[in-house]
């Protein structure tokens, strides 16, 4: 049949992560994500590949440490309620140093929230979302065959650095439906001399393990863990670039926001405002660099977000506060409107006495 | 098209049973009174027949609908007026059925009576460009564990095969095969071959049995 698959942000997840060699998958069913389950139960036991719904969010995450002890490709997924009941088990993944892909397509909260779309977890997923000092590649896909090739990216980067990816979805990017090219690359995966496989009496015993009861040690441990952060900052940092290069207002967002955020920015140009868009496509590590640039002829920024205004930390630290960040957000469900950004465009462009 | 009393819309998940129904619904409309369309989904809260029930009331047709449908109560409910479908016969139902074996469970609560009277025509509705279905062998392999699910022998084919908003009339006719596979491999007929209005002009006469539809939602 044809090339093109016509599939939803959570199935081209789910089918991407069996073509990057995801063999084992454990979850619980929660909406907005539910679909990834689904596709996974079909699809496993037709590969030889492991689905298994856990009898929690908890167990899930466990079995994901399990699995990757062994060195095998593993995924979890969730939605927010359930990635927070996953917040300890991600911390010891961090701890003990495994690789592993988690997916959240998230949705309204705090609590139990909605079920419709949200980006309120970003500070749960940069800044951690367990405890300690950690941590996670958190990877923002804007079109369902980016929910695809990112997953394959997150298991890439997880395996390289030996840590957790995190896909940071939203409700509409799970939900929605478009065509996907499934002929996607896949890096051969890196030696992984640490595993617990048996040492067939030829080695010393690997251990994975988070504890570590010797004050030396462990700093010794989360220094040398963060100088791994440290090159990951230097190269793994993505964002696209749209119509930044003679930007006045600069927009910023990711995911389902970036989308609208496009529309609104095409219609500022045609009203002759100069108004940009940068779009991280990592989350963590932030891509800088562009906001930097930016930031020396733009004159405003706005940061759109499915939040009470997360990401816009980021960005003012990105931007060292040179010139003024504004917020154009819904919250609870809701999406911004390509009118509300493009007003919030308008009026920051009348402040600076722009064009219009 | 040609409506039995009770017309049933089953396929794979996301084949486009919803918006197929809808359409089925305002067209029998122009044919019969007494129209109801009712929705069993009991596994997806999203995209539903309740998006449309402004224009299926203005129109005179009945919602046989849960009251927690569309409402984000995330539970799977069965409308308290179900029974209505089977029980009176002066009523003319399109049913919006749940995707997958899963998704036509609940289905089975009527599949004594919708059986006995047989009154009734349960399309699978295909798209090959969705995932599970990309060929006639893994299409048949959804509609035998839908059958064993819901108890209710399929009666036709309603090809749906598309690519969202990005489908152009090449992609109908490519799936013309397939679809024609399908119905080798079932012993079913393609009753209808569905379409977006804006390709359906450009594929009259190309493709038998084609059906206008008008998309419920706007997607962004």
């Amino acid at each position: 049949m044809s090339e093109k698959v016509l599939m939803k942000g959570n199935e081209a997840i789910a089918e991407a992560a069996i073509i990057a060699g995801c063999r084992h998958y454990f979850g619980y069913p929660i909406t907005p994500q539910t679909e990834i389950a689904a596709y996974m139960a079909k699809k496993m036991p037709k590969i030889g590949g492991c689905f298994l719904q856990a009898e929690s969010e908890i167990a899930a995450i466990n079995m994901v440490y399990g699995v990757s002890s062994t060195g095998k490709r593993v995924m979890t997924s969730s939605s927010s309620p359930g990635i927070s009941l996953k917040g300890e088990g991600l911390s010891y993944l961090a701890g003990s140093d495994l690789p592993a892909l988690v997916v959240n397509v998230q949705r309204g909260g705090p609590g139990l929230g909605g079920i419709q779309p949200s980006q309120s977890d970003y500070f749960q997923s940069t800044r951690g979302g367990g405890h300690g000092d950690y941590r996670m590649i958190v990877l923002a896909p804007a079109s369902v065959q980016e929910m695809a090739e990112l997953t394959i990216k997150g298991f890439e980067l997880a395996d390289e650095y030996r840590m957790t990816a995190m896909i940071l979805a939203d409700g509409t990017m799970g939900q929605m439906m478009e065509p996907v090219e499934l002929d996607l690359e896949v890096k051969p995966m890196p030696e992984k001399p640490w595993t617990t496989t048996g040492t067939k009496m030829e080695r010393k015993h690997n251990i994975v393990n988070s504890l570590s009861l010797v004050p030396e040690e462990l700093e010794e441990l989360n220094i040398a863990r963060f100088e791994r952060y440290k090159k990951i900052e230097e190269n793994e940092a993505r964002a696209e670039e749209y119509m930044v290069d003679d930007a006045e207002i600069c927009v910023a967002a990711f995911g389902i926001a970036a989308r609208v955020s496009k529309n609104a920015v095409d219609e500022a140009r045609k009203m002759g405002i100069k108004a940009g868009l940068i779009r991280p496509i990592t989350l963590w590590p932030f891509p800088k660099a562009p906001f930097e640039k930016a930031v020396q002829h733009a004159k405003r920024f706005i940061s759109v977000e499915l939040s009470m205004g997360q990401m816009i930390e980021d960005v003012r630290l990105a931007t060292a506060c040179k010139v003024p960040v504004e917020l154009c957000n819904r919250v609870g469900g809701m999406i911004p409107s390509p009118e509300q950004v493009l007003e919030a465009i308008v009026k920051a462009s009348k402040e600076i006495g722009g064009a219009k | 098209m040609q409506y039995k009393r009770i017309t049933l819309l089953c396929g794979h998940y996301g084949s486009g049973k919803t918006n197929i129904a809808v359409n089925m619904a305002l067209d029998l409309k122009k044919q019969k009174d007494n129209v109801a369309i009712a929705d069993l989904d009991i596994v997806n809260p999203y995209f539903r027949t309740k998006d449309s029930a402004d224009e299926l009331k203005e129109n005179g047709i009945r919602l046989i609908v849960s009251d927690f449908a569309n409402s984000n109560v995330d539970i799977p409910a069965l409308p308290q007026d179900m029974y209505a479908i089977t029980d009176d016969k002066t009523l003319n139902t399109v049913i919006d059925v749940g995707g997958d074996d899963r998704g036509v469970l609940a289905l089975g609560r009527l599949s004594d009576k919708i059986i006995e009277e047989n009154d009734y025509d349960m399309f699978l509705v295909v798209n090959c460009y969705r995932p599970l279905t990309r060929n006639a062998p893994e299409t048949l392999e959804v509609l035998r564990e839908m059958e064993m699910s819901c108890r209710i022998p399929f009666t036709g084919i309603i090809n749906n095969s598309n690519l969202g908003a990005a489908t152009t009339p090449q992609d109908v006719l490519d799936s013309v095969e397939y679809a024609h596979e399908v119905s080798k491999l079932t012993s079913m007929p393609i009753v209808a071959t569905t379409v977006e209005e804006k390709v359906y002009s450009s594929l009259q006469g190309k493709v038998e049995n084609l059906f206008p539809l008008r998309l419920q939602k706007k997607i962004i």
